[in-house]
């Protein structure tokens, strides 16, 4: 027999119960292997095994500078850039004593929400392939473009915008970016509603998705997961609402919160959430100040004392921490990124356990999971 | 000269005399109708690397939509495939098990490689567990520059292979 | 958001350690916030010596505590302050200090703490040549305290070789399963090029 590769090894078990590789070469994987043992239809255990993206973002960060992280650190989550930069910024900001100005915030937040929205169609769309509806693969990929468009208008850039510095954004929105945003965001939200008829109200997706995978609301709270997956689970917590950052104590909306949480209501939160995201960037556009200045000068290379802070954001997947250490010097001493999908991940093991072996896409990605995120 | 051949101690000799005429005669109308079959079928391995799949995936939707091409149908097992489209990134982890996966399909096979990472690491250059590009573990046949590359950029790479695979020697 | 709601929550049931009343913060500063210190105050009661408050901001708490005692008052700030998750386990490492920091980033779901961080910090002792899981660089592990630091706490060890004892999986996550080079986030780990 020939050497077997690293990491995958054949063990002698009792003969009802299998050993079954998924991923990372599978269509329902992503860029991990989740190693399930069966017992004929049913799963007994599961060990996810991340880190096949594993890139070693937080040691790089400590050899750039705090301007020069920024292009590694949005390469996490490349469709959700914007909120993975903030609250590196916000951390930022703080240590350095920068602050923002007021048409700066409104911009951040109009840009989060739109990157949250375009976030979150993608991962509509693999839901939908996952699940075998192609239609939702095509529907959200395509809607997807519409705010990418916007996004390209205001960054330069499809989906590496990089448009978040520490202190305000890099350029000013160009001219009539208001009208044709408010233009666009009008018909996205007209047609993310008709994906209630479409997909949510589809009686055969209903019967894959509601009681599957149930996450009762105290493991939740223990297991310590976090955004759609807590909500979905019936936590009211946002961190938007709870610890408002930049100007979201001003804007009007709510935090959508269901109580049933299975794979169903954990898919159905973020598709509320982009409805929220929509009345977000309407209410955002009426308030912002017309004019103003976008961003504060920086020295070249700057330099924080002896200070830490943590800081954190909604993003697409949750909330999103960033643990800045700086030690007097222009690098930072320690960047932790704490990011959604590693804490969701230790929902997995205690979902499938007693799943059905079918179910498993329809509960992995509804734990609202990036692969690349998670293993930073 | 043609009355030697045909004796019977040398029928091997006039076998193989007719099978170099045959080859000469039927070689290139043949090549070309096996490359023409090569090029419309071109489907990828079902495998995500990195963070460049996003864009993958937006080149099989509707704006883009690859598929119009007969091109890029990202289903299927490995074995139906004969297309690795190397989507970013690949880690010290990753690299034994993506050649893992070209090992096990038939040939002929091409590989892409889309993204900088895939190409020389990229962003990643100094990173303790990223490959300085997949040279080493695949034979590349196209390079799609960019980080990420747009979907036309990697419609223009498929569109690049197609040529070569055009001007390929069939086997 | 009323302050002697979250004192009621928060004094519920103190029996642990009563013996140091005398070290809690009497000199407030003005800039502190009020609902932080009495966080704070509340573990000062309880522990006295054995914590170390870091420092007490806007939302956020940091406190030092020796590795001997973390498990006992990870317990107190699990049950009676109910700080019921980990947001993030970070280790530091520290070469001219000798040692290792590991920050745990504690938060809450319930609606008056939701906005608070705890950041609950001890330090492991640091070896020049490690050799992970079998050297001194050993902390207990707080996974049956805050069921969601599991992950967070093997991410830890294979990033920076602090073992945690009493963890029930302490297998490597996120590196390729063949590395034998030393933990890549300890700083004399130096990456190509730099």
């Amino acid at each position: 027999m020939s050497e077997l590769p690293p990491g995958i090894k054949l063990e002698k078990e009792d003969d009802k119960i299998m050993t079954l590789n998924v991923g990372p070469q599978h269509p329902g994987s992503g860029h991990m292997r989740i190693i399930v043992k069966i017992d004929g239809d049913y799963i007994v255990s599961c060990d996810p095994d991340p880190g096949y993206v594993h890139r070693g973002e937080e040691k790089m960060a400590e050899y750039r500078n705090y301007i020069t992280n920024i292009p590694h650190l949005e390469r996490p989550v490349i469709h959700d850039s914007c909120n993975i930069l903030y609250p590196y910024c916000l951390g930022v900001e703080e240590i350095l004593g920068l602050e923002v100005p007021e048409r700066a915030k409104y911009i951040r937040v109009i840009a989060s929400e739109l990157n949250r929205c375009v976030y979150t169609l993608y991962w509509l769309a693999i839901y939908g392939i996952f699940l075998g509806h192609s239609t939702m693969f095509m529907w959200p990929t395509g809607d997807r473009e519409l705010l990418i468009d916007l996004l390209e208008k205001l960054s330069g850039a499809r989906v590496t915008h990089a448009y978040f510095i520490p202190g305000g954004v890099r350029n000013d929105m160009p001219a009539n970016f208001e009208d044709v945003c408010i233009r666009q965001i009008n018909y996205f939200e007209k047609r993310i509603k008709q994906y209630d008829s479409i997909f949510y109200s589809n009686p055969i997706l209903k019967s894959r998705t509601i009681k599957t995978g149930v996450l009762a609301q105290q493991d939740a709270i223990s297991l310590g997961a976090t955004g759609s997956v807590l909500r979905a689970s019936g936590v009211d917590f946002d961190v938007r609402k709870k610890e408002p950052y930049d100007v979201y104590d001003n804007l009007d909306f709510q935090s959508n919160t269901l109580k049933s949480g299975d794979s169903y209501a954990r898919s159905k939160i973020p598709w509320l959430d982009m409805l929220e995201s929509c009345r977000i960037i309407r209410n955002a556009l009426e308030k912002i100040p017309k004019s103003g200045s976008v961003r504060v000068k920086l020295k070249p290379n700057p330099k924080a004392g002896n200070v830490e802070t943590y800081k954190r954001v909604e993003s697409g997947r949750g909330s999103l921490g960033m643990y800045i250490i700086s030690n007097g010097k222009p690098e930072p001493y320690r960047v932790k990124i704490s990011v959604g999908s590693f804490r969701n991940l230790i929902c997995l093991p205690y979902l499938l356990k007693g799943e059905k072996l079918g179910n498993m896409p329809a509960v992995y990605w509804s734990l609202n999971y990036w692969p690349v995120e998670a293993d930073r | 000269m043609l009355k030697d051949l045909v004796m019977p101690q040398n029928a091997n000799v006039f076998v193989s005399k007719l099978g170099d005429i045959l080859v000469k005669a039927i070689d290139q109308p043949l090549g070309y109708a096996i490359n023409w079959g090569r090029i419309w079928s071109l489907w990828p391995v079902h495998i995500e690397t990195a963070c460049c799949s996003v864009e993958f995936g937006a080149a099989s939707g509707p704006r883009y939509d690859v598929e119009r091409f007969g091109i890029i149908e990202a289903f299927g097992s490995l074995r139906q495939c004969d297309l690795v489209v190397v989507q970013g990134t690949i880690t010290r982890k990753m690299a034994p098990r993506l050649r893992l996966v070209y090992d096990q399909m038939p040939d002929p096979k091409y590989v892409i490689a889309m993204g900088a990472c895939a190409i020389t690491g990229g962003l990643y250059f100094d990173s303790y567990n990223v490959l300085p590009g997949i040279d080493g573990v695949l034979p590349v046949d196209v390079y799609v520059p960019g980080c990420p590359p747009r979907p036309e950029t990697l419609i223009q790479g498929c569109m690049l292979l197609q040529e070569k695979i055009k001007c390929m020697k069939a086997r | 958001m009323s302050n002697t709601q979250n004192k009621s929550n928060l004094n519920g049931d103190v029996h642990i350690h009563k013996n140091t009343d005398s070290n809690s913060i009497d000199k407030k500063e003005d800039d502190r916030p009020e609902f932080e210190t009495n966080l704070a105050n509340t573990l000062l009661h309880n522990f006295g010596e054995k914590i170390k408050i870091d420092f007490i901001k806007k939302n956020r708490i940091k406190v030092n505590v020796q590795k001997e005692n973390i498990v006992e008052i990870a317990k107190f700030i699990s049950l009676n302050m109910k700080f019921d998750h980990a947001e993030a386990v970070t280790g530091i490492d520290y070469p001219e200090q000798n040692e290792i920091e590991v920050v745990y980033h504690l938060g809450s779901y319930e609606d008056n703490l939701s906005n608070q961080i705890l950041a609950l910090s001890t330090s492991a002792i640091r070896e020049d040549d490690p050799t992970p899981g079998s050297d001194r660089t050993k902390l207990p592990s707080l996974r049956n305290v805050f069921y969601s630091v599991e992950f967070h706490e093997r991410e830890c060890f294979e990033m920076l070789g602090v073992y945690f004892e009493n963890h029930p999986d302490n297998r490597r996550l996120l590196l390729p399963e063949d590395w034998a080079d030393i933990p890549p986030l300890r700083k004399d780990f130096k990456i190509k090029g730099r």
